[in-house]
């Protein structure tokens, strides 16, 4: 490490590192983008690696239980920076009335996102996914590694996973199979807001206090619930966060369906 | 600061981990009450393993399957901790962890000692480059918290730790399942203990070093198009790189000097240094592409197609002499075959006579020596670790990794007036080649007066003129009567005659032709600073060591000069009374008192047709 540089320094410049080694490796490579507080920072972070030009396209996998405020962020931001965006909507679930009014939470997000992705992965023909997991979010993200195969059916083989150091992989994908390429693996909630902060990275209004309540994390709007707080600004809620010992999908009702939710989400395909 | 915990199976890893953890007070609210209910649901006894081991599968066997990474905070500053599993199919993953660690914890139990992961981990550790160390004795309370058993464990894995090159900063003992002497005061029960707490000594532990006072190595990722402007970009790995400096390009040689240091949003920078991920546009267009390092010139790194390493091994089948592979190293991918295996180490035992076999298995050390197929810029590890270690993969997965050392850094022939840049062709070495049907070469024949130098050089020559392919034979008395008249027979003479004739083969070589060389050249050092000016044009070398028996020469003195030199009328003739330095690691050995010139020719061909092959460049 340089004394010369911070820890958010660090984690910048490799998550750039990886990103451009994604960007050689994979020809028709997407990056999934929720329009969240880590997606934005993977948005800034793939701007800061190619100079201000994304050369791949964005995916967002539209529930249809989206945030009004989140739709106009995605229409606000793909002017802004100039990108490509891919809108995608499972629209064969909802014909067939799958939704949260009717389905459990882990039916309804398998359906709604999981499903759409293997969709979308289906008619795009990608070889790569750039997603903005971290290894601090949940157990089972720890086992990550920063180029992740996932099989044709987009399962994860945790038991499996091929040896990586040193900045080098090996990975060949048969057809229909893809890559997870993970940058943010090494980031932390806080380190997420400290760049947010320094780079003065515009997102959703949701993540700050209003009426006492804030979303700290996003995902549908019936599911996602907002916790006390009265944090207004990044700095407030930076402040909030190393004081609070709480985990930060706790207000994700997906996860905690029942043991081992996220686990069994993520080994059929799930982020 | 990342710290990996290594260990063998069963020795309380785990457990450590969730201690240090709820010492620190870094688990999330909840997590711990939430694996309780979850271990009495399953009817299990809670144990501190599982904070970690929060994969199901995991929680059913009691093993800890992959590495993991945790943060805790001290007082005194954040960890990430990297937990590396100790079961030895799992080696694999322990290596992904510890690779990007800057210390590591080896965690051995009192009641059994060290045993074969233990000190198997303790070796990759070493070869890995993390220099950091602290070895914990758990279980204390198996052993009723006794010195004399820490001691015991202590002296004997010192030992060990010594033969490898590593040296512990401490050696902590503690008991994890009673939380004993993990935080400061609370190691009531061992008194005799002088040494810190694992906190304590956890905290003791220095930050890797800055990488920023080594030379410079800049190895490009890609070349963007940006606005018509060519930005390079890729990470510092090492040294300080400024606008306005001149870098030298390897391989191929070139300089350019840098014009801006590239960042978005601004690129309002003059300087940029070991970690970052930049891009730069140069003044002089040259052309460069993924694979090349930039580096200063007066420090710059190693050119080689022929590679000395370590290797371990984690691939299902061998490596062995003759395998191919692809090599990664930095951002440069190449081609390689294995030439040969030398020792084999026994990982557990270190006994590396034991082995007695040229091939390297799954979890084994080994030393190889490797051939590329296109030069590879690289450093000794132990100068430059950055460019001193890669991969080799096949095209699925990764095989192992090599640490590279005992590569020469030939004194480079600087350019001397700052004025002179590499000019660029549009028409590149690819661009011949694919004109031509094969790439240029620089066959060095070596070998004493009389061996044959020139009879297999004319043969070879016919050969492969017979075949369509452009080639010329550069031979030493000729060379002496134009370029080199100037020179003489003294040492320095003879290194500079090579110098001179290798820069020409170079520059033919350069333009496609295959280049038959037949010089003594009986220095060592001479013939390695061939190779690497030959190298720079991205020409495959060859050296080619005629051998014959100094008497054998003697007797067929076709030009009368051993006769002479015997006579007391010829001074500094090489094998009489001066000296021939055998090659110690040629690509080819042709015998010919035991072989006739068309053997000869025919066994270079073997091996030299494959090497002119246009290459598949991706």
């Amino acid at each position: 490490l340089n004394p010369r540089h911070s820890n958010l320094d660090a984690l910048e410049n490799h998550s750039v590192f990886l990103l451009r080694e994604a960007h050689h490796a994979f020809r028709n490579m997407a990056m999934p983008w929720s329009m969240g507080k880590d997606s934005n920072v993977l948005l800034w972070l793939s701007l800061k690696a190619f100079f201000g030009k994304v050369p791949y396209p964005l995916l967002h996998i539209d529930t249809t239980y989206e945030f009004p405020e989140m739709i106009e962020f995605r229409e606000w931001a793909t002017k802004h920076y100039g990108i490509r965006v891919v809108v995608k909507v499972n629209t064969e679930a909802r014909a067939r009335g799958i939704g949260y009014e009717t389905h459990d939470p882990v039916t309804v997000t398998h359906e709604l996102k999981t499903v759409a992705l293997k969709q979308a992965l289906a008619e795009h023909k990608w070889d790569a996914l750039i997603t903005g997991i971290r290894r601090d979010e949940d157990a089972t993200r720890a086992k990550e590694r920063y180029f992740s195969p996932r099989d044709a059916d987009s399962e994860w083989h945790y038991k499996h996973q091929p040896p990586q150091f040193w900045g080098q992989f090996a990975i060949r994908n048969a057809p229909g199979e893809h890559v997870r390429v993970q940058p943010l693996l090494d980031w932390t909630e806080v380190d997420i807001w400290r760049y947010i902060e320094r780079e003065k990275i515009p997102i959703p209004q949701l993540y700050f206090a209003r009426n006492g309540k804030r979303y700290r994390s996003l995902g549908c709007q019936p599911i996602t619930h907002p916790i006390e707080s009265n944090a207004a600004t990044i700095a407030e809620i930076i402040a909030e966060l190393e004081a609070t010992r709480s985990s930060e999908r706790a207000g994700r009702a997906q996860d905690h369906y029942e043991p081992h939710a996220m686990q069994k989400l993520r080994a059929r395909g799930f982020m | 600061v990342k710290i990996v915990f290594v260990g063998h199976v069963d020795h309380g890893k785990s457990t450590l981990i969730g201690r240090i953890l709820e010492a620190t007070t870094s688990l999330p609210e909840g997590k711990i009450e939430a694996l309780r209910a979850s271990c009495k649901a399953q009817g299990q006894q809670f144990e501190y393993a599982f904070v970690l081991d929060a994969l199901a599968e995991e929680q059913q066997q009691n093993i800890t399957i992959d590495t993991t990474q945790i943060h805790f905070r001290t007082a005194a500053r954040s960890y990430v901790i990297i937990d590396a599993p100790g079961h030895e199919e799992f080696l694999k993953n322990m290596i992904t962890g510890a690779a990007s660690a800057e210390a590591a914890i080896i965690v051995i139990a009192a009641d059994e000692g060290a045993r074969e992961q233990s000190r198997r981990h303790g070796q990759l550790l070493s070869l890995l480059g993390i220099r950091q160390v602290l070895v914990v004795v758990n279980k204390m309370d198996l052993v009723n918290f006794s010195e004399g058993a820490f001691r015991k464990i202590e002296e004997e894995y010192r030992g060990f730790l010594d033969s490898i090159g590593l040296a512990a900063r401490a050696f902590v003992p503690v008991s994890a399942r009673d939380g004993v002497n993990i935080a400061e005061g609370t190691n009531s029960v061992m008194p005799w203990s002088n040494g810190p707490s694992l906190l304590a000594a956890i905290d003791a532990l220095e930050p890797t070093g800055s990488v920023a006072e080594q030379p410079l190595r800049f190895p490009i990722q890609d070349v963007y198009r940006m606005d018509g402007r060519r930005i390079l970009a890729g990470r510092i790995e090492s040294g300080t790189l400024r606008i306005g400096e001149q870098l030298l390009f390897s391989p191929h040689h070139k300089t350019a000097r840098v014009a801006t240091i590239e960042r978005w949003p601004d690129s309002a920078v003059e300087t940029a240094v070991a970690g970052e991920s930049i891009g730069i546009t140069l003044r002089e267009q040259i052309f460069i592409e993924r694979g090349h390092v930039a580096s200063h010139e007066a420090d710059a790194p190693i050119e080689s197609n022929r590679i000395y390493a370590r290797v371990f091994w984690i691939g299902a089948e061998p490596l062995r002499p003759g395998s191919a592979y692809r090599l990664k190293l930095v951002t440069q991918d190449v081609e390689c075959q294995v030439v040969a295996v030398g020792k084999v180490i026994d990982a557990a035992t270190l006994d590396s006579a034991a082995t007695g076999r040229d091939e390297i298995r799954i979890n084994e050390v080994g030393e190889v020596t490797l051939q590329t197929r296109a030069p590879v810029v690289l450093d000794n590890h132990d100068r430059v670790p950055a460019l001193g270690r890669f991969i080799l993969s096949d095209a699925e997965r990764l095989l192992g990794g090599g640490i590279v050392s005992g590569a020469h850094y030939p004194a480079a022939s600087s350019v001397k007036s700052d004025n002179i840049f590499w000019s660029e062709s549009e028409i590149t070495a690819e661009r011949r080649a694919a004109r031509n049907q094969h790439r240029g070469a620089v066959i060095w024949l070596t070998g004493l007066s009389g061996a044959g130098k020139s009879t297999i050089a004319r043969a070879l020559e016919k050969e492969l003129f017979r075949l369509s392919m452009h080639t010329y034979v550069l031979d030493g008395d000729n060379l002496r009567h134009g370029l080199n008249a100037n020179l003489g027979f003294a040492p320095e003479d003879r290194a500079e005659n090579i110098r001179r004739v290798a820069e020409v083969a170079k520059l033919m070589a350069d333009a496609g032709t295959v280049v038959i060389t037949s010089f003594i050249s009986p220095y060592r050092n001479d013939r390695a600073r061939a190779r690497a000016i030959a190298l720079q044009a991205g020409a495959e070398f060859l050296e080619i060591f005629v051998d014959a028996p100094l008497a054998v020469c003697e007797e067929r003195d076709p030009k009368g000069l051993y006769q002479k030199a015997r006579a007391g009328k010829l001074k500094g003739f090489t094998g009489i009374d001066a000296p021939y330095e055998h090659p110690e690691d040629p690509e080819i050995v042709v015998r010919t008192h035991e072989q006739t010139a068309a053997q000869c020719v025919d066994q270079i061909l073997g091996t030299l047709l494959l090497r002119l092959r246009l290459t598949n460049r991706r």
